[in-house]
């Protein structure tokens, strides 16, 4: 009994990582384990008729991995590309992996369960559909929408 | 013994075995009196006892041997094939083919005694003839019947055995075993030519040897013929208490004997001095076994025989069994030279002039050397559709019964060949179509003859190849498919529309019954018509990078056509340029490349064609497809690229030719379901993906 009561107080506690990204002035946080690169803006070569999310492809050491713009997804405005644009490269539970443009990489923090909210998914604006809770970071005094990755990616786009 | 290191070998030769059996089968049941049909069935049920015999197969064991003794007495004319007979031959070999499974499976043949089999096999036996004596012939048939009992008479230039010299060790040895009351053959074994394995072989026949003797010398030595240091025959000195019969009995046991020649050989009974220090004797004898005596005599011993057959290595193919992941491996590994030869030459054209012609030399050199590398590895991974249309007839056959329809399956082109993955997976279309097309496509033999048509219904399978692709054709020659019910039902289902309907063509309606749960029999049968079929068929058609289409002609029959890609991984193909983006066209579907005028473009029913020489081809502007405005001006010359897919040919109108390239085919990955007209992509020299079109979906 005392194990389990130790397992949970771990878990109450336990850190996540989070790779933290901005699009405009808000912030995002992505769970590390699942990016696994961060590159560079590089050519991105367009797929014909797919859905407009979808910029195209990347060739990353030799494979062909699809770019997305979660800007695009989520409902905000287009993608702006400037000198701090990167692409993560998530890789999903399915095994693919997928690029996901974004404005700028911030930093990497840590965050317990205690720090995170969990949001409903009573809201009816787009974006909140694509979080699983928002993380108050009480150093820098600001809140960080948590992607729930698989809610996000984990679905397959259909071409057009 | 432990005989699962030969586990392999049992499975793949009994499946050989059961194949020959099943195509003897089919002979037999046209021609019940072919005798060469009967040896071979009884031959091959002969081997498959022995092999699971060794194995300990006890149930496989009889089941065959029952089947043996009933072929021992067709060959003996005492009993003649009939209808039923062969019926029960084949659910015979049905049920052999559960052992092997199960075997395959858990090296376990399962626990299935297959009485009735058995019992139906015993009737036969017992019906015939009553002859007092038949039981007792049938039990010796194998030794009496078998080829060896004709070679009696020429046996003495094959007995190999006298001409092993005696040291004056294994004399001893010899006298020894005689005066204790044993007996000395001579033996020499002759395996089948087409045996591959003839060290295994060699080892069987000695395990099997000694279990009821023992083996004093052997010509070639026991170590030469491990190594597989011997052509196709081996001798050795035995010493057993049993006699010759059992002696014989034995080696034959073991499959891929050809033939056993056997004597016995006088010694003289050593002094009872000799008895004391027998096993101090003994033991030289045996570390004696790769003797310098019996090496020096094997010179001169062995050639004269020898003479009359081809010296040397045997005719058979060397092979090497290799695991598929490991080929996989190596592909990708030539997949990325490619891609790094590519880098190479497209960097050595940026570099320019400076490059010397020595560089560009040994770059023209690795190109042909990458070029024939990956050419090799895939023959490597290619496979004959044999593998997988083999079993067709049986299943055509079994079908017939089933459907009483009678049907014959006309099968061409068995030997083309086809990517390893690809074979493994078009084994279940294939068979679904054939299935569909004797259920479904031939009539009922009455109806058949009403119509003027020969009773018995064809279906065929014709396998060719045809440039990049390979086609196979699966169809019949019944009914067709009945447009106006196909029409009917897809309303009915609200498939589509009564006014989409009167828009579509008969090719499009056609085309319907590949949708998920579309099946037009009006009878459900076992065989198909539960609306799992033809969607699957084409999902995994599709999945292969192949493609399925129907022709049909209503009372004529209907032609199911597979086209499937030979290659998976690289291809040679033509880079275009559309509206500043790059392409890649697979280079096999293209026919011509053409320079038009504007004027030479016309219009028919609104859409455009041109005349290539008395054809008329329908015109794609590419540009248009992949939504990208074209980076030439309107009154420009048009730039057109033939592409064919069977006999239909369509111009693609690009902007720009940028030359031949060897490209490795990448996947566009889960996450972006394959957009139609994009079959894949590839990364170019610069490191820059270049997505491939899909020319079999834009016709």
């Amino acid at each position: 009994m005392e194990e389990i009561m130790d397992i949970q107080q771990q878990e109450e506690f336990e850190q996540v990582q989070y790779i933290v990204i901005r699009y405009g002035d808000e912030v995002f946080g992505i769970d590390i384990k699942y990016v696994d690169n961060i590159v560079r803006m590089q050519r991105i070569t367009r797929v014909p008729n797919v859905a407009s999310h979808i910029k195209g492809v990347l060739n990353l050491r030799g494979e062909v991995i699809p770019v997305i713009s979660l800007r695009i997804k989520m409902g905000l405005e287009p993608d702006e590309i400037t000198k701090t644009t990167r692409i993560i490269i998530i890789k999903l539970e399915s095994g693919d992996s997928i690029g996901v443009l974004v404005d700028e990489v911030l930093e990497v923090i840590m965050m317990d369960s205690s720090q995170i909210e969990k949001v409903g998914y009573n809201s009816k604006e787009t974006i909140a559909s694509f979080l699983f809770g928002v993380g108050k970071d009480q150093e820098r005094d600001r809140l960080i929408s948590l992607l729930d990755i698989n809610a996000t990616f984990g679905d397959k786009e259909v071409a057009v | 013994m432990d005989v699962t290191q030969y586990l392999e070998i049992f499975l793949d030769e009994t499946k050989e075995h059961l194949q020959t059996l099943s195509d003897q089968f089919m002979i037999l049941e046209q021609e019940p009196d072919n005798m060469d049909t009967i040896n071979e069935i009884f031959r091959s049920a002969h081997t498959l006892k022995g092999m699971a015999g060794t194995m300990g197969y006890k149930r496989m064991q009889n089941l065959t041997h029952d089947m043996e003794n009933v072929f021992s007495e067709v060959r003996n004319n005492t009993i003649k094939v009939d209808g039923p007979m062969v019926d029960l031959l084949f659910q015979c070999l049905d049920a052999l083919e559960e052992y092997t499974d199960n075997i395959a499976n858990t090296s376990d043949e399962g626990d299935n005694e297959n009485d009735h089999l058995i019992k139906a096999l015993k009737d036969y036996l017992e019906g015939k003839s009553a002859e007092p004596a038949a039981e007792a012939a049938t039990e010796a048939a194998p030794e009496a019947a078998a080829p060896e009992s004709a070679g009696d008479s020429d046996s003495e230039g094959k007995a190999k055995w006298d001409q092993i010299k005696l040291g004056d060790t294994e004399n001893t040895v010899l006298g020894e075993a005689v005066a204790q009351g044993k007996k000395v053959f001579g033996v020499t074994v002759y395996v089948q030519e087409s045996c591959i394995l003839k060290a295994a072989r060699a080892f069987l026949v000695f395990k099997a040897i000694e279990e009821i003797g023992e083996i004093i010398l052997s010509q070639p030595s026991a170590q030469d013929i491990e190594d597989e240091k011997f052509d196709f025959d081996f001798s050795m000195i035995v010493i057993t208490e049993s006699d010759e019969e059992t002696l014989k009995k034995a080696v034959m046991s073991v499959s891929e004997i050809e033939s056993v020649y056997t004597g016995v050989i006088d010694v003289e009974p050593a002094e009872s001095a000799g008895v004391a220090e027998e096993p101090k004797e003994k033991a030289a004898a045996q570390a004696a076994h790769p003797a310098p005596g019996a090496d020096a005599s094997k010179g001169g011993a062995k050639n004269a025989p020898a003479d009359k057959k081809a010296v040397g290595k045997p005719v058979v193919n060397r092979t090497v069994r290799v695991d598929i992941e490991k080929l996989d491996v190596l592909m990708n590994l030539v997949s990325e030279l490619i891609i790094a030869k590519n880098s190479l030459v497209s960097a050595s054209m940026q570099e320019g002039m400076e490059t010397g012609g020595a560089f560009n030399e040994q770059i023209e050199y690795l190109e042909s050397v990458t070029t024939n590398l990956h050419e090799s590895v895939m023959k490597v991974r290619m496979v004959p559709i044999e593998n997988v249309v083999q079993k067709f007839p049986k299943m055509i056959r079994d079908l017939s019964k089933q459907l009483n329809k009678k049907i014959v399956l006309k099968m061409s082109g068995e030997e083309t060949e086809l990517d390893r993955t690809v074979v493994d997976e078009i084994g279940d279309p294939l068979m679904h179509l054939l299935r569909n097309s004797a259920d479904h496509g031939l009539e009922t033999p009455d109806v058949r003859l009403q119509r003027g048509k020969p009773e018995e219904g064809t279906v065929f399978l014709n396998a060719y190849q045809d440039g990049n692709t390979v086609v196979i054709e699966v169809g019949d020659d019944g009914n067709g498919i009945d447009v106006e019910a196909v029409k009917k039902k897809a309303i009915e289902r609200g498939t589509i529309t009564a006014e989409q309907a009167e828009n579509m063509e008969d090719k499009d309606i056609v085309n319907l019954l590949f949708l998920p749960s579309f099946s037009t029999a009006k009878v459900v049968t076992d065989i198909s018509g539960r609306g799992v079929g033809l969607d699957v068929v084409k999902s995994k058609i599709e999945s292969l990078s192949g493609e399925v289409d129907i022709k049909t002609k209503l009372g004529e029959g209907s032609t199911f056509t597979i086209r499937l890609p030979l290659t998976l991984a690289i291809i040679q193909a033509l880079m275009v340029e559309i509206g500043g983006e790059k392409y890649a066209i697979s280079l096999g579907s293209i026919q011509t490349i053409e320079d038009v005028a504007k004027s030479e473009v016309k219009l028919v029913e609104n859409k455009e064609v041109m005349n290539l020489r008395g054809t008329v081809v329908p015109l794609i502007r590419m540009n248009r497809v992949l939504s990208i405005e074209s980076t030439k001006g309107p009154d420009d010359n048009l730039l057109v690229i033939i592409v064919k897919k069977g006999d239909k040919l369509a111009g693609l109108i690009v902007d720009e030719l940028m030359g031949q390239q060897e490209i490795v085919i990448k996947s566009l990955g889960k996450y972006i379901n394959k957009s139609k007209i994009i079959s894949g992509a590839t990364i170019l020299g610069d490191g820059e993906v270049a997505l491939i079109l899909d020319t079999n979906a834009l016709i």
